[in-house]
């Protein structure tokens, strides 16, 4: 859009008839991080669309962000930039966010596993800048290992089994048979689970570990109509962030029940099939940008993005710490286009969000689901409650 | 669609757009439904369904022509605009209007309608004698509430992702100044002359007024109405009194409407609908109040002497706007 010259001064009288005019044509860089080598996004994984998982590295969110900036950008007269950088580990990106430090960078987004984000958030505490991370859901990095600089816009796992909990109570689905995977990460999201079942009086009937093996000494460990024999409940809970084998249980198990967790029904914060509050119009835009269906790590990465745009505006590209102040502050409207107002938490910087509890091609529910109240936010009813946090910054 | 036809129908609603002083009308109310591919048509004084019209797929805006004979429909998922005959309630003729819109209006002379593209971040601009897309106008994300100024210069848009308010000079199809103003910017009323522009801000859960001649923000509405969580109001229907004194805005999530007193900014009171309230229409003579309710697939019919709910009607699925022919 090309804009004469008498537009521009147009555009800059009314801005600062709402906000301080800032300075002539300010930058604000973001610099997306990421690993040369993330299994997460391993083609010949991606390639099943498990649900439970990214369908591809979420880049293309931030990038749908930078477009839809570009005419608030002109407006205030600050230019937005995304750069792109990646590293084999952490190392390698705390020596690249050493040097966009100095040279005046503040935003960093962090696309990599939780080990990583910990590492980065622990070496960077005190600088004047800020992380997001956009693709870790692990409850330590909002909890034990949270960081004062460090905004998750990636619901965590709380979060996510919350919102199942809370649809199973509200279908009266109580009894629920837990399967659990071998890796920590399996365990993670199992414990996340329970955790769950005990704050909103679901009962586990059992809990059995999966392998995924043909081995006949293990089958009663490999073979879904064994692992689900024996026992009577309502649903099944699949934990596996790897997905392989939760995509081979549902239809699989000796009773006629769904199964939920890492297949079948997932709690997700975005899900393409959403189709209020402007969503198709986002999925749409980011299936030009991936060529994909987008995924929740790209409705993460693209927030990340959004919220610091809004902080610019809204506060008139202030100085950095007055707009992480208005960043982090109640204050904050931040469109997700889930229908809600957004914001982060005080207590752990995790960003308060509906989860879309999901099938592979239709929306169900969002939660917090009516009925489940909490006497300030309803959204808070979802992963860390205030009472809940461990996090001291 | 053939060229000659489509130019012919346009040519008829041109000259039906340029006609005299407004016929009385049949009395009918007629609303679209998103989900029905309808436009539902009740009698005006018992507001039983008289008709049922098939349109395109998610009929969304409608307006009438400026004499009164046509009413055109926004089908969005048929990205078309069909105009509808009011003496035979029937679709007499569509033309194509760019993808996925949602508004339109207008220009005074009634030669252009300018239609808000939301998929495509675009406003097109239909010369109606020919039936062409004259001119695309890029504009924010998602943009949707369209209104011309009433001497025709100034075309506002809202997007709905980029929280502002675009000015575009209708000579040039240029934007001349982005107005930014509160989140998840919606739809417009104006005060006589244009003097005030308002703008609804669904998220932001206020009004933002534009001073309509020099485009700087005058003030701001916000809608704070008993037992709801700033949360749950999310303003977006808006229409005001032909004198400029009252608006009425529709707020969403909170299933209220408010009624504004335009000079002072004050909300007098806020008056419960239907679920998902959005459409909000005042009869000719502005004793009626019609708010269309989302999800609860009715329309509240308010008495805007004592701000009371009269009745509700039940009209199709996901109804989205109504006017009435009176």
């Amino acid at each position: 859009m090309r804009f004469p010259t008498f537009g521009r001064l147009a555009v800059a009288v009314c801005a600062g008839a709402l906000f301080a005019l800032p300075a002539l044509a300010d930058t604000v860089r973001f610099a997306w991080l990421e690993l040369v080598k993330d299994a997460r996004y391993d083609e010949r994984r991606t390639f099943f669309r498990t649900l439970s998982r990214a369908f591809g590295a979420p880049v293309a969110g931030a990038e749908v962000a930078m477009r839809e900036a570009r005419f608030v950008g002109q407006a205030l007269n600050v230019e937005f930039k995304l750069e792109r950088f990646d590293g084999a580990d952490a190392n390698d990106l705390l020596a690249h966010i050493d040097r966009l430090q100095a040279e005046g960078v503040h935003f960093f987004i962090v696309d990599a596993p939780a080990a990583v984000v910990a590492e980065l958030g622990k070496a960077t505490r005190g600088r004047e800048l800020l992380l997001f991370n956009v693709s870790a859901a692990d409850d330590a990095l909002r909890q034990a290992q949270c960081q004062p600089h460090v905004f998750h816009t990636l619901a965590n796992h709380a979060m996510q089994t919350d919102a199942m909990a809370q649809f199973l109570v509200s279908k009266k689905w109580r009894s629920v048979l837990l399967l659990e995977g071998p890796l920590a990460d399996d365990k993670l999201l199992a414990a996340a689970f329970e955790a769950s079942a005990r704050r909103f009086g679901l009962k586990i009937v059992d809990k059995r570990g999966f392998v995924l093996s043909n081995d006949p000494r293990q089958r009663d460990q490999g073979n879904v109509g064994l692992l689900t024999a024996g026992a009577d409940y309502d649903v099944v809970f699949v934990a596996d962030t790897d997905g392989e084998f939760a995509r081979s249980v549902p239809y699989r198990t000796v009773l006629p029940r769904p199964v939920i967790g890492s297949e079948g029904l997932v709690a997700e914060g975005w899900h393409w099939a959403w189709e209020r509050h402007g969503a198709p119009q986002l999925t749409s835009r980011m299936m030009k940008q991936a060529g994909r269906h987008p995924s929740s790590p790209d409705w993460a990465a693209w927030i990340a993005v959004k919220s610091v745009v809004e902080a610019v505006v809204r506060t008139g590209n202030a100085p950095f710490d007055e707009l992480v102040a208005y960043l982090a502050s109640d204050e904050i409207t931040i469109d997700g286009f889930k229908g809600n107002r957004l914001g982060f938490r005080p207590w752990d910087r995790q960003l308060r969000q509906p989860i879309l509890i999901a099938t592979h091609n239709a929306v169900i529910e969002r939660a917090p689901i009516q009925g489940f109240l909490h006497q300030t936010n309803n959204m808070d009813t979802l992963g860390f409650d205030r009472r809940d946090s461990q996090c001291k910054f | 669609m053939h060229l000659r036809i489509r130019a012919f129908a346009l040519c008829l609603l041109l000259s039906a757009s340029l006609g005299s002083a407004l016929a009385k009308g049949t009395g009918y109310v007629f609303v679209s439904s998103e989900n029905d591919n309808a436009v539902t048509v009740l009698d005006g004084k018992t507001y039983a369904v008289v008709k049922s019209i098939k349109t395109g797929e998610r009929p969304r805006d409608m307006k009438f022509s400026a004499d009164g004979s046509k009413l055109l429909v926004v089908a969005s998922n048929d990205e078309r605009i069909d105009v509808i005959d009011i003496a035979k309630l029937e679709v007499e003729r569509s033309f194509g209007v760019g993808d996925d819109p949602e508004m339109f209006d207008f220009s005074p002379d009634g030669k252009r309608v300018y239609v808000s593209n939301e998929e495509d971040a675009k406003v097109s601009v239909i010369e109606l004698a020919s039936g062409k897309i004259v001119a695309e106008i890029e504009v924010g994300e998602e943009p949707e509430g369209v209104m011309l100024s009433p001497n025709g210069k100034h075309l506002y848009v809202t997007s709905e992702v980029a929280n502002m308010v675009h000015v575009i000079d209708t000579s040039t199809n240029e934007i001349v100044t982005n107005v930014v103003v509160g989140n998840r910017p919606r739809r417009f009323a104006a005060t006589p002359g244009g003097a005030e522009i308002w703008v609804t801000n669904e998220l932001g859960g206020s009004v933002t007024i534009i001073d309509g001649s020099t485009h700087a923000i005058k003030g701001t509405v916000s809608f704070t109405p008993k037992g709801f969580r700033a949360d749950d109001v999310t303003p977006v229907g808006i229409t005001m009194t032909r004198d400029g004194k009252t608006a009425y805005v529709t707020l969403g999530r909170a299933n209220h409407f408010a009624v504004v007193d335009v000079a002072s900014r004050e909300v007098k009171s806020y008056v419960l609908v239907g679920k998902r309230a959005w459409g909000a229409t005042l009869n000719r003579d502005e004793s009626l109040l019609f708010v269309v309710n989302g999800l609860s697939d009715d329309i509240s019919i308010v008495d805007t002497k004592t701000n009371k709910v009269q009745r509700s009607v039940a009209v199709g699925r996901v109804p989205y706007a109504a006017v009435i022919d009176d």
